[in-house]
């Protein structure tokens, strides 16, 4: 029963951070149609920050809003310089669009920064553990867990209660009517790749806060988990990429924690298996977007 | 006078379909004026070109005395044109009073967007009533009268109207047609395409019949009653 409430907590740490990203993807996805897989390259770029921050002797807490600024501004720019002027191309533009990003990025990283993975220096406390409710958790998943709630309520207000987070939902649903409106279709757009770098950041901060390293490579998986996580949950919706989040990684931490030995090394596949499962049951997702028009301006 | 809005020769194509063949017509302030024709006229394409939703291919279209062909749609609601869309496309996954709210989007002033408030609750009690409620889930008449409420909130000058009544209970079609004359009466002036001829008639002020994307006649609406291009335009005699 520890054990598993142990792991219960690896898996929120886990999961939120998935859905951080997925989130990130799904609120450019609602809005354009583009899913944009250098959103993972944010990540890295945020966590360059922090380890240059880290080389330089720059406060934790100065360098964490440090690296998240530099991953939205990095996403407005993303926007402005390589989607604006394919974004009444069709889909897939911009979905090859969106990898040329992140190919060209990761070649720069490995360029002017190193191609080798690179130490990032972390104040001692988060590798520390604490004792809650007789489980010992390390600071780094509270953190991670913490940030997460902290996020998605934000959002959550955001969405519903600022008029810009209201006019993005509008434009999700149908942009042309919104634009009749005086919504600003470049406004929404820049505001939905600024809200998504903001969730990259964070999440670069907690993804980035388990493992001390950054490479140039480093967004890739994660954004590619939260790609399934954003699918699991139903694509284009937003509560859906949160559920997807947490459903993939409870389902990779409880595999890891608690498949025999001998079948560990079918985790990966076992875990997609599960996913497949789902979306057989659930083929637009556990909690599908109402309205999937992803109409182009 | 200067008439508050005017199009010469608006040409709309979709691909190598002629939609709308260089139409020229005009609107005064104060004015109730009708579209007129069958489906696949053309109507809805004029709407849709003048807010900018699909690109014109040829003609002027000036408003207010500036030149707005081609302009993009989001700058018209706040120099005061705004359109009402066929087929109501309210945001169903809004409260109605989100939706009000977008419609206001363009509004800086807050005593401005107080007024509009006002003017549409009372216009419209049932929307006060179900402001918390999500637009999805109101009735086709219920909607509409969000989907004109929501283009109201920006106080426009001109507001083209695509179909209001389309797919409504006689009762409440009715309700729309008085609203369309309450409308006027509050120095709202109004562009109306409308499949109900006989009703739109007994509210506007004058009509343009278009059959095949041209304009074949346009007058007083006592006058087109009587004309024979209207049954033309309806029954294809051409």
């Amino acid at each position: 029963m520890e054990l598993f409430l142990q792991q219960t907590a690896n898996a929120l740490a886990l999961g939120g951070t998935y859905a951080l990203l997925a989130l990130g993807l799904a609120v450019v996805f609602s809005i354009m149609g583009l899913i944009n897989f250098a959103h993972g390259e944010l990540m890295t770029i945020a966590g360059y920050v922090l380890m240059y921050c880290g080389i330089a002797s720059v406060p934790f807490v100065i360098a964490v809003p440090l690296a998240i600024t530099a991953s939205v501004l990095a996403a407005v720019a993303m926007e402005r310089i390589a989607f604006r002027p394919v974004r009444n191309g069709s889909g897939a533009t911009m979905l090859v669009t969106s990898f040329a990003v992140a190919m060209i990025l990761q070649v720069l990283f490995q360029n002017l920064i190193s191609a080798r993975s690179q130490p990032v220096l972390l104040p001692a406390l988060l590798s520390d553990s604490v004792r809650v409710f007789g489980l010992v958790i390390g600071v780094n998943k509270l953190a991670a867990i913490a940030s997460t709630i902290v996020m998605l309520v934000f959002l959550d207000w955001f969405m519903k209660h600022q008029k810009t987070g209201v006019a993005m939902r509008a434009a999700a649903e149908d942009f042309a009517v919104a634009r009749l409106m005086g919504i600003r279709a470049n406004t929404v757009i820049a505001g939905a790749f600024a809200l998504s770098g903001l969730l990259a950041g964070v999440a670069a901060v907690l993804w980035v806060s388990q493992r001390a390293s950054v490479d140039p490579l480093m967004g890739f998986m994660p954004v590619l988990k939260a790609f399934i996580a954003a699918i699991l949950g139903g694509l284009g919706s937003l509560r859906g990429a949160v559920a997807g989040g947490f459903l993939l990684g409870f389902i990779e931490i409880y595999l890891a924690a608690f498949l025999p030995p001998e079948m560990q090394e079918f985790r990966d596949p076992i875990g997609l298996g599960i996913v497949v499962l789902v979306l057989l049951i659930r083929p637009n997702g556990l909690i599908p977007s109402a309205t999937l028009k992803a109409e182009k301006v | 006078m200067a008439p508050l809005l005017s199009a010469q020769g608006l040409q709309v194509r979709y691909g190598a379909v002629e939609a709308v063949r260089g139409v020229s017509f005009e609107i005064q302030q104060g004015e109730i004026v009708a579209l007129l024709g069958a489906n696949g006229a053309g109507k809805s394409s004029i709407l849709n070109a003048i807010v900018g939703l699909v690109p014109t291919a040829s003609g002027q279209v000036m408003f207010d005395g500036k030149d707005i062909t081609g302009a993009a749609p989001e700058g018209l609601a706040p120099s005061g044109l705004t359109l009402s869309p066929e087929g109501r496309r309210v945001f169903g996954t809004l409260s109605v009073s989100d939706n009000l709210r977008m419609g206001a989007f363009g509004l800086t002033d807050k005593d401005e967007i107080a007024e509009a408030w006002e003017r549409v609750y009372d216009l419209f009690p049932i929307l006060k009533e179900r402001k918390d409620q999500y637009a999805g889930t109101l009735s086709g008449g219920q909607q509409q009268m969000l989907a004109v409420g929501r283009a109201l909130m920006s106080n426009p000058r001109l507001l083209l109207l695509d179909e209001p009544s389309l797919g409504l209970a006689p009762l409440i079609m009715d309700q729309i047609f008085e609203l369309i004359a309450k409308l006027r009466d509050q120095g709202v002036t109004l562009l109306v395409v409308e499949q109900n001829v006989a009703k739109t008639l007994q509210v506007a002020d004058r009509g343009y019949i278009l059959v095949s994307g041209e304009i074949v006649e346009a007058g007083k609406t006592s006058e087109l009653t009587q004309s024979s291009s209207m049954q033309d335009a309806y029954l294809g005699a051409n």
